[in-house]
């Protein structure tokens, strides 16, 4: 591909080509730039809440997930100044929930752990604010462990655009935020949802997930065991791409 | 209504049903009726309301948690909100508070056993220019007292119905202390939108085919009456009164051309900055203006439906904005055919139920569409994709009345006041340490010194500008000017004297964001909570440079990262705090470099609890 000048903006000094209607995110992840990001999964509509993929677009700070790539902007990215916010950000991430990396099933593929170490995290940092979190054990196939949710809201968007079922919804407010699941009880259990939706498959941590199946990938073979998530999303984005847009 | 074990009769709600669509836009609208009648959601009713407005349980609880005048537990028959804005604290709302708790036997913020009444706290009720204020059962209370409050305990022990307590105890003055040339008086109701179609040409008035009128093709007089008008708007440099200071007629423009089914105008009178109160007099007192000015704007953008989003804190106004609606369709000024011209524009009323994010106008929309309000994405903006993802112009009350002058006026008339970058005059909401808090009416550029000395509060220390997500300026800064070019300010104005410790002002704000921060973005939703954990580090005495240096640290994440005004304003009054007031942060920091927050002995409690000992050897 032959960069156009009119279609590329730079992005930490480097040409990034860009199809009309890409966003700033898209735009790098396929020309092979790795933007930090918890929140959005590209199959889906991008929500810019998690604020890691934050850049600086002339001079002032965006969410790139959601910005339009536009001809001769110039992106900042992979700085000192973001890379420090960025590790702030999930810092407060792994503070504000109860999250137990070494005996939790999802490690080595959780993107919150994969993200922290990319980002060459060493502590948490701030104080931890330990919060009561309701677990929800009651369906047979799905487990919903509140402590793990980092409130990214893929599990109620997916639920509501993709299975057509709006299974799960935020209550509360600030830091009080819930997910909440649709029953008559307000257990999964008793809801709609079932193995095969969309929702529960893309939990980006070990919030929801499949009972029974914990180990069946042994740690040391998980995703993120094999290439650190900065390259291995990379790669997921690029095929994705080819796919696509090939 | 007394609350026994027995589930609570749902007749009520299905009449409260019977009166609205089932569109899930009446979410919300439903949710306060009925707030209103049980005093809480039962589980019941919110199932029934699912129902009728097609949205799931877990949606409605969504609502139901989001918003501070909802609640899922039984509030009691009285319920008071105590405003907890930092000049109701001064003027003693927290002792009054303590105090109403304790005649009635209630712990704060929880319902008394037999369900007589609970006492809460709120963000600011909007009543700062007569503080210390409450709401009881929705209905705001004024310059509170020790003796007032005994008055109230004993309404409330006697279970009077609030419909029946003296009305000087709910008594709201304008405190209207200065107008300059835009609120002088009110104007003729019509006079505005008359002259603006008068602008197309005297026939413009006559009855005209609506659907060949706005056709921008037919250079037809009520159109050109229309583009006049936006010209002159254009003329008068009208800058959004909400505090960012957008240029309205650029708004109404690209409203206006961008091609859409339907439009809507949006009057934003959420009014949530604390220390904030010019719309709850405007919407009394200049309640034509504001109407006058959605109307116009609908005339010139093509809109046939506006809606005023006004918060709940001032639900005793409702009477009177329904009556003069009513009025004004009476009269020819609303509905299918407005003036004879064949012009259709109506207004309606949503309420909020207490967020201070819902001042945000991709926030207010969500929650006029029946959601939580939670900020959009940024783009695309409200004005290309609003309301049911139409073309919407947000406005202020403020600004919307100003337009209706420009209209009467022309912009020539209205730039002639104020300054270069900002045109035209501005309401400030002046509260706190001063001998006249009130209304004041001031042409753009004014400087504090000069507002401070028009109040009575010269001897001043700091002024808090825009309110806590805006400025505080120490004595250093009072030749500073009001204005857009200088001090940007939505109105607020609040007065700190001599005596006061600023130390107090930033942890009542920080607790203020902890508490309205929506919860949407990491930043927000995580800082404003580790910041206020911070200060309260600070006011326990446990504070050090580290923890300074930390406040900092999470106040530049905000500013960069936030996903909205919310959160990048969040620390503003914390930067400002540790540059100027760094005094009273000093004298409660201890001397060392770092202090955990982490108390040792408080965490062996538990231990000693279980071992039932607390002798000297189970303490630190």
């Amino acid at each position: 591909m032959s960069p156009d000048t009119r279609r590329t903006f730079l992005l930490d000094g480097r040409e990034i080509p860009f199809r009309e209607g890409q966003t700033v995110f898209d735009a790098a992840m396929a020309a092979g730039v790795y933007i930090p990001h918890l929140c959005h999964n590209p199959d889906f509509e991008p929500h810019s809440s998690c604020r890691l993929c934050t850049v600086i677009v002339n001079g002032r700070p965006f969410a790139s997930c959601t910005q339009p790539a536009v001809a001769g902007q110039d992106v900042k990215s992979d700085t000192a100044e973001l890379n420090e916010m960025r590790r702030s950000l999930t810092q407060m991430l792994l503070v504000e929930g109860n999250h137990y990396c070494p005996s939790c099933e999802k490690s080595g593929g959780c993107r919150l752990q994969a993200t922290a170490y990319a980002l060459g995290l060493q502590d948490n940092h701030f104080p931890q604010f330990f919060p009561l979190r309701d677990v929800d054990a009651s369906h047979p196939d799905i487990i919903l462990d509140r402590d793990r949710c980092i409130l990214c809201g893929l599990c109620v968007r997916i639920s509501r655009t993709v299975d057509r079922k709006n299974v799960f919804a935020m209550t509360g407010r600030g830091i009080d935020t819930t997910i909440v699941v649709d029953s008559p009880t307000g257990l999964l259990a008793d809801s709609r949802v079932s193995r095969e939706d969309e929702a529960v498959q893309h939990c980006p941590v070990g919030a929801l997930m499949m009972k029974g199946e914990a180990f069946t990938v042994p740690i040391g073979e998980r995703p993120y065991d094999r290439a650190p998530i900065n390259e291995d999303s990379v790669a997921q984005f690029q095929a994705r791409e080819a796919r696509l847009h090939g | 209504m007394l609350r026994d074990d027995s589930p609570p009769d749902m007749e009520r709600v299905r009449q409260i049903l019977e009166t609205h669509e089932r569109d899930p836009g009446e979410l919300l609208q439903i949710l306060i009726q009925v707030q209103h009648a049980y005093h809480f959601i039962p589980a019941e009713a919110a199932e029934l309301v699912a129902d009728h407005v097609r949205v799931t349980r877990a949606h409605v609880r969504g609502l139901v948690g989001f918003y501070s005048f909802l609640s899922d537990t039984y509030l009691g028959e009285y319920v008071v909100y105590v405003s907890d804005n930092i000049t109701d604290r001064m003027q003693g709302s927290e002792g009054l508070a303590t105090y109403l708790c304790n005649r009635l036997g209630a712990k704060l913020g929880v319902t008394r056993a037999d369900g007589l009444a609970s006492v809460h706290f709120t963000s600011c009720t909007g009543m700062c220019d007569q503080g210390p204020a409450a709401l009881v059962n929705g209905l705001p209370l004024t310059r509170l007292t020790r003796l007032r409050m005994d008055d109230v305990a004993k309404l409330i022990q006697a279970r009077t119905p609030v419909a029946e307590w003296p009305a000087e105890f709910f008594r709201v003055e304008d405190n209207f202390r200065r107008s300059d040339v835009m609120f002088r008086r009110p104007t003729e109701p019509g006079a505005a939108l008359r002259a603006a179609m008068r602008r197309g040409g005297d026939e413009t008035l006559k009855e005209i085919q609506y659907e060949e009128a706005v056709d921008p093709s037919s250079g037809h007089a009520w159109r050109r009456g229309a583009d006049e008008t936006l010209k002159e708007l254009y003329r008068s440099d009208l800058r959004g009164r909400g505090g960012a200071g957008f240029k309205a007629a650029i708004k109404w423009e690209t409203c206006r051309d961008i091609s859409a089914p339907e439009r809507y105008v949006v009057c934003n009178a959420d009014e949530g900055e604390p220390g904030t109160f010019k719309d709850r007099v405007l919407l009394r007192s200049y309640t034509d203006m504001v109407f006058e000015g959605m109307t116009l704007c609908g005339y010139v953008v093509g809109a046939a439906r506006g809606i005023l989003y006004i918060r709940q804190e001032y639900w005793y106004l409702k009477a009177h904005l329904e009556q003069v609606l009513a009025r004004r369709r009476d009269d020819g000024l609303l509905g299918r055919n407005v003036l004879g011209t064949g012009f259709a524009f109506d207004i309606d009323i949503h309420w909020g139920a207490g967020a201070y994010i819902c001042g945000m106008e991709s926030a207010l929309i969500e929650s006029i569409e029946g959601r939580r309000g939670k900020p959009r994405k940024r783009w695309p903006l409200p004005v290309v994709a609003g309301l049911n993802r139409r073309p919407t112009v947000v406005n202020n009350v403020e600004t919307f009345a100003a337009a209706s002058m420009i209209a009467l006026k022309g912009g020539a008339w209205f730039a002639g006041h104020g300054t270069t970058h900002s045109a035209g005059t501005k309401l400030f909401c002046v509260s706190g340490d001063c001998e006249r808090p009130g209304i004041y009416e001031y042409p753009f550029g004014v400087s504090v010194r000069e507002v401070l000395r028009d109040c009575g509060g010269l001897n001043a220390q700091a002024v808090q500008i825009s309110g806590p997500s805006g400025v505080t300026i120490s004595q250093l800064e009072f030749d500073r000017n009001l204005a857009f070019e200088d001090l940007s300010t939505v109105g607020t104005f609040m007065v700190f004297g001599p005596t006061r410790d600023m130390f107090d002002v930033v942890r009542n704000f920080t607790h203020f964001f902890r508490h309205e921060s929506c919860g949407l973005c990491t930043p927000c939703r995580v800082g404003t909570s580790l910041l206020a954990n911070l200060v309260d580090k600070v006011a326990a005495g446990k504070g050090s440079p580290m923890d300074v240096e930390e406040v900092r640290k999470i106040s530049q994440l905000l500013k960069t990262t936030a996903h909205c005004g919310l959160g990048q304003t969040a620390p503003n009054h914390l930067i400002d705090s540790l540059l100027k007031f760094r005094g009273d942060w000093d004298k409660r920091m201890m001397v060392t470099d770092f202090a955990p927050a982490f108390d040792l002995d408080a965490a062996l409690q538990e231990a000693r609890q279980l071992t039932d000992r607390d002798d000297a050897a189970a303490h630190l």
